[in-house]
C-alpha cells in the first residue's frame, strides 16, 4: 500500500489537474458561445448563395455547356478530399471522428482503384493522417495564427481548390468537417462540393423568370468559385463551434473524473491514516502491558 | 400604395443590414449602375467595386462594396458581398490598406483584362472616397 505521503502528493496533483480542466472548460464554454453565434450569423449568406445558385442552375438549359464546377469533368478518377480538423488537441473525439469518417471514404476510393489526394486543414488532422496516407497528402494548411474563423482564410483554401481544379488535378472534391448539433453531439459530415450536388433542385420554385445581367453562364462561372469558398467557410464555422463544444464536454468529463478520483484517494488516505494510528495504539498498549 | 420594399445585405460573417422601408437602391452592377425600385422584375446580377446607395424613408445611406451578387425577387433585394463598409464611419487607414493591396495586384504581370478592369474600377472608387 502506498504511504501516506505518496497519497497526499497524488491527491494534490489530481486536484491541480482538475483546476486546469475546469478552467479549460470555462474557456471553451465562453468560446463556444461566440463560435455558435458566428456560425448562426454566417448561415444567411451561405443559404442565400445556395438559393441563387439553385435558381441559376435551374435556368441553365444546355447542361453540356454548363461550367465544369457545376457539372464536373465527366470523369470520376481522382478524388480530392479536404479534411478539416482543429489545431489544438484536448477536445475529446472531435478530430478522431472526422478522421474516422474520412478514412472510410479514403478506403472506398482506394478500393475502387481511384486516385486519392488529400488536403488537410488544421494540424491535428495532418498528424493523424500522415502515417497511413502521408503520400496522398498534397497540401497542409493551418490557421493557427488567426484567432477567429474568418472569410479570408476560407477563401484561401477555396482558391487553392479551384486552382487545382483548373489544372485538372482532380475530378471530384469532398470536404470533411463536424457539423455542430449541440454541445454533446457533433456529426461528422462528408460534403461534395465539386461537382456541385443539386439534389434539392426539384424542390425549389421552378419557373422563376429572372433577368440576368450579364449572361447566366457568366454569372454562374463567377459565382461557383465563390460558392466553394462559402461552403468551406461554413464548414469552418461549424467546425469551430463543434471543436469548442467537444472540448467543453471533454473537459467537463475530465473534471468530474478528477473529482471522483480525489474522493477515492481521500478515502484511501483516511483509511491508511486510521490504520497507522490503530497500529501505533496497539504498539503502545502492548508495550505498556509487557511492563 | 406604398413604394417601399425590403433590402438585406449579408456578408459571410453576419447579416450586415436589413431594412424594410427602402424606396430605391442604386447598385454598381457589372455592366453599369442599376437603380432598383419597387416591383422591379426579378433580377440576378454581379457587382463590381463601387458604392451602393440606399434611399429610404429614414434617409440616404451609402456603402462601399468590393464585389457581390444581388438578387431581387418578390420585392426582396438580397445583396451578398465579401467586403462592405459604411461610408459614414469609414476608416481612412482601412481604405488606404485596400488601395495598396489593389495597387500591388495591379502590378502583377499575369493578370487578365477583366481583373485589370475590376482593379482599375476599385482604385477609382477608393480614390474618390478617400
Amino acid at each position: 500500500m502506498a504511504s501516506l505521503d505518496d497519497l497526499k502528493k497524488r491527491i494534490s496533483s489530481v486536484k491541480s489537474t482538475q483546476k486546469i480542466t475546469k478552467a479549460m472548460k470555462m474557456v471553451a464554454a465562453a468560446k463556444l458561445r461566440r463560435a455558435q453565434e458566428s456560425a448562426e450569423k454566417g448561415r444567411p449568406y451561405s443559404d442565400k448563395m445556395n438559393n441563387i445558385i439553385l435558381n441559376l442552375s435551374n435556368g441553365i438549359s444546355d447542361i453540356d455547356n454548363a461550367p465544369k464546377l457545376l457539372s464536373g469533368t465527366g470523369e470520376d478518377k481522382v478524388h480530392l478530399c479536404v479534411v478539416m480538423t482543429s489545431d489544438r488537441g484536448l477536445c475529446g473525439g472531435f478530430n478522431t471522428n472526422i478522421i474516422k469518417k474520412a478514412k472510410l471514404y479514403f478506403q472506398k476510393i482506394l478500393d475502387e482503384g481511384k486516385t486519392l489526394k488529400i488536403i488537410t486543414v488544421g494540424t491535428k488532422g495532418y498528424d493523424q493522417l500522415k502515417r497511413l496516407y502521408g503520400d496522398n497528402i498534397i497540401e497542409r494548411i493551418s490557421f493557427k495564427e488567426s484567432k477567429n474563423v474568418n472569410y479570408f482564410d476560407a477563401d484561401k483554401v477555396g482558391k487553392i481548390v479551384i486552382e487545382k481544379f483548373d489544372k485538372n488535378e482532380f475530378d471530384v472534391c469532398a470536404i470533411f468537417y463536424n457539423q455542430f448539433k449541440n454541445v454533446i453531439t457533433q456529426i461528422p459530415q462528408e460534403q461534395q462540393i465539386i461537382p456541385l450536388k443539386t439534389s434539392e433542385k426539384e424542390e425549389n420554385s421552378l419557373g422563376d423568370n429572372y433577368e440576368f445581367e450579364p449572361e447566366e453562364d457568366e454569372i454562374l462561372s463567377n459565382l461557383l468559385p465563390k460558392n466553394i469558398s462559402t461552403q468551406i467557410f461554413k464548414a469552418m464555422l461549424e467546425n469551430s463551434a463543434s471543436e469548442q463544444g467537444s472540448r467543453m464536454s471533454a473537459m467537463d468529463n475530465a473534471t468530474r473524473n478528477a473529482g471522483e478520483m480525489v474522493d477515492k484517494l481521500t478515502i484511501e488516505y483516511n483509511r491508511s491514516r486510521q490504520a497507522a494510528i490503530t497500529k501505533e495504539l496497539i504498539e503502545i498498549i502492548s508495550g505498556a502491558e509487557s511492563l | 400604395m406604398s413604394e417601399e420594399y425590403s433590402v438585406e445585405i449579408v456578408n459571410p460573417e453576419k447579416s450586415f443590414l436589413s431594412k424594410n422601408d427602402v424606396t430605391e437602391v442604386v447598385v454598381p452592377a457589372f455592366e453599369g449602375e442599376i437603380g432598383i425600385l419597387k416591383d422591379h422584375i426579378s433580377i440576378i446580377s454581379f457587382l463590381k467595386p463601387g458604392i451602393i446607395k440606399i434611399f429610404s424613408k429614414s434617409g440616404e445611406e451609402s456603402f462601399y462594396v468590393n464585389d457581390g451578387i444581388i438578387e431581387f425577387k418578390d420585392n426582396n433585394l438580397s445583396i451578398l458581398t465579401s467586403l462592405i463598409l459604411n461610408l459614414k464611419d469609414i476608416d481612412k487607414e482601412k481604405i488606404s490598406e485596400i488601395q495598396k493591396s489593389a495597387e500591388e495586384e495591379l502590378n502583377k504581370p499575369d493578370i487578365n483584362d477583366q481583373e485589370k478592369y475590376l482593379l482599375d474600377q476599385k482604385l477609382e472608387v477608393l480614390k474618390s472616397i478617400n
